[in-house]
């Protein structure tokens, strides 16, 4: 059975339409999100959004980094932070945000700027994971 | 008189400078067409925000987020949106005018700005107000990543308990022809209620982690989505006012060449004139002494 999804980030919409089944990384960890799943409201944190059209059929991969993940009963939305479809992430981009973020952990830091980094290392390693997915 | 190569070099010199008014009039009316996209591609996101925040709000009632939370007090950080360019009218100093305007009204006994955008940072700092932070250069496509950085400065005030609220100034686009200088509360956030749909409230969620969780979560970027789309509806009323300013510069320049050409072909006929005249008299002249 299908639902409509939709994801949209502040720039512009990623993806509308009607799938069967939906993989994506929450709070407390990934879930899937078949139709007339129970309501659910779920922080999302960064890493792949896998989307199939048809269950166990071929899947499309959006990148998240971090939003939000509404289920209603009619329909289900993402709010995405920043979001991309996986072919346009650049590695290279991904691996120099990656130093960078390791680097600025090294060193010695307030709370906010430590989590600040945490955030900025995860979509880093989000985004590589990802790309190797694809890849590999 | 001026001789008459004079003036028509000078047409030649306005001919120039219309030439170019044309061009920037053309590549604003691109620019403001991609704009208004932009503006109209954040349009899903920030309706399905609101949503959720007004269904989210509806079951936390208990929870109070800082941000929804009046203080009482006279002091405010006004995010003023600008332009990074001149020739685009006077929409920046209308903006300038209406945050200073209402910060004098509403908020005297602090008042610090964040700016986006050069025009109104040089501004603010010619006349010695503070300025937290500046953002200017904002490309053509604004990102989020962009702006986000001034934002943070001032939640970050508030969440301090610096500041007693966060205000946002830009220029609200109308229509080509007009474009409207607004200041907006952001913090206190205002949540409009959601109009009675008759269905009642809808089937609570399950929230992973929690309510609250969600709801901190989701506040900020009630405010960052405001911010940007303030930012991009800013960069269509530059491009508007643009559009006009370089319409009528090129018009007052088609002017000016009409009344210098007028002038240039007397003063020519002078000349000629009083040439002939020369050439008439002086046969007389021989003739008559002959």
């Amino acid at each position: 059975m299908k639902y409509p999804l939709r994801v949209v980030s502040v720039e512009r919409s990623l993806f509308e339409g009607d799938v069967e089944f939906i993989i994506a990384n929450g709070a407390d960890g990934e879930l899937g999100v078949l139709a007339r799943h129970a309501p659910l409201m779920t922080i999302l944190k960064p890493g792949p959004l896998r989307i199939q059209e048809v269950y166990g059929g071929p899947e499309q991969v959006l990148f998240v980094g971090g939003g939000f993940l509404e289920v209603l009963p009619d329909r289900v939305t993402v709010l995405a932070d920043v979001a991309e479809h996986a072919e346009e992430i650049s590695v290279e981009r991904a691996e120099e945000a990656r130093r960078r973020a390791q680097e600025k952990l090294a060193g010695t830091l307030t709370t906010a700027e430590e989590t600040e980094f945490q955030n900025a290392l995860a979509m880093a390693e989000a985004r590589l994971r990802l790309a190797r997915m694809r890849r590999g | 008189m001026p001789a008459f190569r004079d003036i028509v070099r000078r047409i030649d010199s306005i001919r120039n400078t219309q030439k170019i008014t044309k061009a920037m009039q053309v590549v604003a009316a691109t620019r403001l067409r991609r704009a208004q996209a932009a503006v109209q591609a954040t349009r899903p996101y920030s309706e399905k925000m609101l949503e959720v925040l007004q269904t989210v709000g509806e079951r936390a009632t208990e929870y109070k987020h800082p941000f929804l939370v009046r203080r009482e007090g006279k002091r405010a950080v006004m995010i003023l949106v600008t332009t990074d360019k001149g020739l685009c009218g006077a929409i920046n100093v209308n903006n300038i005018r209406a945050a200073t305007r209402y910060m004098n009204e509403h908020y005297t006994e602090g008042q610090r700005y964040v700016t986006i955008g050069r025009k109104g940072r040089d501004f603010l700092l010619r006349y010695r107000r503070d300025v937290i932070a500046e953002v200017s250069g904002v490309s053509d496509r604004p990102t989020v990543v962009e702006v986000l950085p001034a934002i943070s400065v001032a939640l970050e005030e508030y969440t301090k308990g610096n500041t007693d609220a966060v205000l946002l100034c830009y220029s609200k686009w109308i229509s080509t022809m007009k474009q409207e200088s607004t200041v907006t509360v952001l913090i206190p956030a205002e949540i409009p209620h959601r109009e009675a749909e008759g269905k009642g409230p809808r089937a609570d969620y399950i929230y992973e982690p929690d309510p609250e969780s969600v709801l901190d979560g989701l506040l900020p970027r009630y405010v960052e989505t405001q911010v940007f789309q303030a930012v991009l509806e800013n960069k269509a009323s530059e491009y508007s006012a643009k559009m006009i300013a370089m319409q009528n510069a090129t018009n007052a320049a088609g002017d000016l060449i009409d009344a210098l050409t007028l002038y240039a072909n007397k003063v020519r006929q002078a000349g000629i004139t009083t040439e002939l005249m020369e050439i008439v008299s002086g046969a007389e002249a021989m003739r008559a002494s002959s």
